[in-house]
């Protein structure tokens, strides 16, 4: 079993540790959100087509290699030393695209009852999101 | 921003907040906000739109004024740090009350200006940063530290990154040996970087 954490998610699947992190097509959907379409890899109305002339390094039988996937995109995969933990996160250019749009990038957190609140949910509202730590 | 809730939990308890607080274990607003330091904060208008990017929320740099031997600040250093704060304060109470028509909110061509980017480095040490907490959530402290010690080196300017993972004083505070030497080393670099507002660059 592979653990495979994104910035939003955390899902359990079966595949095999290593360095290279092969996912069945319906775990790739599940743990990230992208799948695997004709047309390339997908997600909402993106699609990254496989490199031509390189798609064994992608593909095989039912599997994609989603390593290779996320640097492809120039987005950050790092795995445990194992490989059974993986963190697959945004590059820098994602990033700074969407922090040069301004428009605030969402997320979930819980208040200290366990409560989740979603940012997105306080529209129609000013916010000020300020930060602190015990440390 | 705390990895452990419960050494966050009795601070909030105290202070007993009217205002939503939440609890960012894995320190994902740092990565999605690029912060580097607590207090930051943003300012996010009705739109979900951003018109004060990630900067210094209210404090200022008077750390280097801090007396080692008498462990005590400098005459003059608190006072001036309560007056940042009060300005600061000051400034969120008027977009509060004005919103877009407050002078301390930017428009959009400001806003993008003051916005920090990241580079391939910051992201990678975020990352690690996420993947190390995890595995020090399960009992992994070892590999963890080992990747907080690679993320440090790949995101130097972040203090919530160093703070978080540096030794604690019996009060829970990163404010140990390594952290005066850090500061030390910045030279003419500022702790908390001041802000675009009047009153406070």
């Amino acid at each position: 079993m592979v653990t495979v954490l994104t910035e939003a998610s955390e899902a359990r699947v079966s595949a095999e540790q290593g360095q290279t992190l092969w996912l069945a097509r319906g775990d790739l959907e599940r743990a990230t959100g992208w799948q695997m379409k004709p047309e390339g890899f997908c997600k909402d109305d993106v699609c990254v087509p496989t490199p031509r002339g390189q798609e064994s390094d992608y593909l095989r039988d039912d599997e994609v290699n989603a390593t290779a996937f996320w640097q492809l995109m120039g987005k950050t995969a790092v795995a445990s030393r194992d490989g059974d933990v993986w963190f697959l996160g945004e590059g820098a250019e994602q990033r700074n695209e969407a922090l040069l749009s301004l428009q605030a990038p969402d997320f979930t957190l819980s208040d200290f009852s366990g409560k989740p609140h979603r940012l997105s949910d306080y529209r129609r509202q000013r916010i000020l999101l300020i930060t602190w730590a015990s440390w | 921003m705390d990895s452990d809730i419960e050494a966050a939990r009795p601070w909030v308890e105290a202070a007993n907040p009217t205002y939503v607080t939440l609890i960012d274990q894995s320190h994902r607003l740092s990565s999605l906000y690029n912060m580097v330091n607590v207090p930051q904060a943003v300012w996010i208008d009705e739109q979900g739109r951003v018109v004060r990017p990630t900067e210094t929320g209210g404090s200022i740099d008077v750390l280097r004024e801090f007396d080692m031997e008498k462990k005590a600040f400098k005459p003059g250093a608190m006072e001036r740090a309560q007056v940042a704060k009060a300005t600061y304060l000051d400034a969120v109470k008027d977009w509060a009350i004005h919103g877009a028509e407050s002078r301390f909110a930017f428009d959009p061509d400001e806003s993008r200006s003051h916005v920090k980017t990241a580079s391939p480095d910051v992201m990678l040490a975020h990352a690690k940063f996420q993947l190390g907490q995890y595995l020090a959530r399960n009992q992994r402290t070892e590999e963890a530290e080992a990747l907080f010690a690679e993320c440090r080196d790949l995101h130097p300017d972040s203090w919530n990154i160093f703070r978080q993972t540096a030794e604690k004083l019996e009060t829970g505070i990163a404010g140990g040996e390594e952290f005066w030497e850090k500061v030390m080393a910045l030279g003419d670099k500022e702790y908390y970087e001041s802000i675009d507002m009047d009153g406070l660059r």
